[in-house]
């Protein structure tokens, strides 16, 4: 892992952006989520971290609403999750998602997947929509791919262009589900590194992730999740080499040591 | 040998038959994607309607359902499709009806198995964007869906074309009636027969051949 470490301190906190108040989710007879209360400033990186079927994809899903809570309150700078229709798109919108398996849009482009949000949702000039596309491609270091189709990408630019089409759209907070989990080792890094230029750039950012490299260099807060809880919330450094739960002890020692 | 075409208006006949199959093709794919939508939407009274309707449709004889907009819709409820003076044109709207109504089901069946070809996580990171239903699904699960159904669709399309010679019960002039008189007035049973085996064959063999090689040359590269 590079070492690149964000100056941790000088994110000023500049109201909460994203407020998760006593929210519960079942699926069927299964709590996923119990009584979640997490609270992510802007600016700030937050990992998520837990076993596998501890309830991180569905928090994150249930943040911009992709899943739907039983109770509880989920407010996106300052503006409570809309139920549905016009104001619900729009909010999510605002908040961006890249996902384990990409999903780009199998018959679009890569430039035409980065600018199909732009355009409808946005309403953007195609011209401009371009410009903006390109830019962010570049910035993500897939320009040369643009007239590509997904399938004709390695896993590694397919999640970078997944996190082009994510920003193209402005987002006020990012949201990753385990972004390099579906990646072969050697491409890892050059998505890891994409996010901790963002990260550095200030974007507000929950990230599901169990790379510890990723954690302790670019995250602010370490949030670990078990059985539908949050069972422990930390600073990266103070989680890793000192847990208190037992189950984030039990939890580390397995992933330290497989 | 073939004199006794003479003085039958074949090509008239299969002309009949080729707009009667473009024009419910075009109807059948409009309503049955309005249908598929139906089904994948998240209206629980569209999806029942969707469902109820390919359900029933599907299992009526098309015969029954021609019949039914002749003298169910026309002669009983009055519906004269805007040529109430024009009989011919009548039933040729008619028969657009019907077929369109029949052929739908089959364009919605078609097309739900393509949608469900499209992972659904291209659905999700479409709506993260922001994208509403209609645009989730017009703008990335339906373009792919249609690519992925190119040769059932074009089944379809064969089965209407073959389909259209029952628009001969409501009085359609369209080669199926045409065979039937002619085989009454010449004594060429399978002579005729040929001709007009062979007029169908010119008629959906090229189209699976081209929907075919259309099929290919779109499929979407997972
Ligand atoms: N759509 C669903 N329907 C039913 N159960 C689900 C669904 N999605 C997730 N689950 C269950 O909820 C639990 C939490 O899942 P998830 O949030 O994906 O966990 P994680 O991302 O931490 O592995 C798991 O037990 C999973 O099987
Ligand atoms: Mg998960």
């Amino acid at each position: 892992m590079t070492e690149v470490s964000v100056a941790k301190d000088d994110v000023a906190a500049t109201g909460d952006l994203v407020v998760l108040k006593s929210v519960n989710k079942h699926f069927g007879a299964l709590h996923v989520l119990q009584d979640i209360d997490l609270t992510i400033a802007r600016g700030e990186v937050v990992v998520v971290i837990g076993p596998s079927g501890s309830g991180k994809s569905t928090l994150c899903r249930a943040i911009n609403r992709l899943e739907t809570i039983d109770s509880g309150d989920i407010t996106i700078d300052g503006k409570p999750l809309p139920q549905e229709g016009k104001a619900l798109a729009r909010l999510r919108a605002d908040v961006g998602m890249v996902f384990q398996s990409f999903n780009l849009f199998a018959h679009k482009t890569v430039l035409e997947n980065v600018m199909l949000g732009q355009i409808k949702v946005r309403k953007a000039d195609k011209k401009v929509a371009e410009e903006k596309a390109r830019a962010l491609l570049d910035r993500v270091g897939v320009a040369t791919q643009a007239d590509k189709y997904p399938a004709q990408l390695s896993g590694g630019q397919q999640q970078r262009v997944a996190i082009a089409r994510a920003l193209a759209m402005d987002p006020k907070v990012m949201l990753f589900d385990e972004p390099t989990s579906a990646l072969d080792p050697e491409m890892i890094n050059e998505v890891l590194e994409v996010m901790q230029q963002l990260a550095r750039e200030g974007m507000t950012m929950i990230v599901v992730t169990h790379e510890m490299g990723f954690a302790r260099s670019a995250a602010n807060r370490v949030v670990f999740m078990a059985d539908g809880r949050i069972v422990e919330e930390a600073v990266p450094d103070q989680f890793f080499s000192n847990p208190r739960s037992d189950r984030a002890k039990d939890f580390l020692s397995k992933i330290l040591h497989h | 040998m073939f004199d006794f075409l003479e003085g039958y208006d074949l090509l008239g006949a299969f002309w009949v038959t080729i707009q009667l199959t473009l024009l419910s093709a075009v109807g059948s794919l409009v309503w049955g994607t309005l249908l598929a939508a139906m089904r994948v939407g998240p209206v629980p009274l569209m999806r029942g309607f969707g469902t109820f309707y390919v359900n029933t449709v599907r299992n009526i004889p098309l015969t029954v359902i021609i019949l039914f907009t002749s003298l169910g819709l026309s002669q009983t409820l009055g519906v004269t499709m805007g040529a109430a003076d024009n009989f011919e044109t009548q039933n040729f709207r008619l028969a657009v009806l019907g077929l369109t109504l029949y052929t739908s089901a089959f364009v919605c069946e078609a097309l739900r198995s393509g949608i469900n070809t499209v992972p659904v996580g291209q659905a999700e990171a479409a709506r993260a964007i922001g994208l509403n239903f209609t645009q989730v699904l017009t703008l990335v699960v339906l373009p792919q869906a249609f690519r992925s159904v190119v040769g059932p669709l074009a089944n379809v399309l064969i089965a209407l074309t073959k389909n259209t010679t029952v628009a001969a019960a409501i009085g359609v002039a369209e080669a199926a009636l045409l065979m039937k008189e002619m085989i009454e007035n010449e004594a060429q049973l399978i002579l005729i027969s040929a001709v007009f085996a062979f007029g169908f064959v010119c008629l959906t063999l090229p189209t699976g051949l081209i929907l075919g090689w259309v099929g290919k040359k779109v499929a979407v590269k997972r």
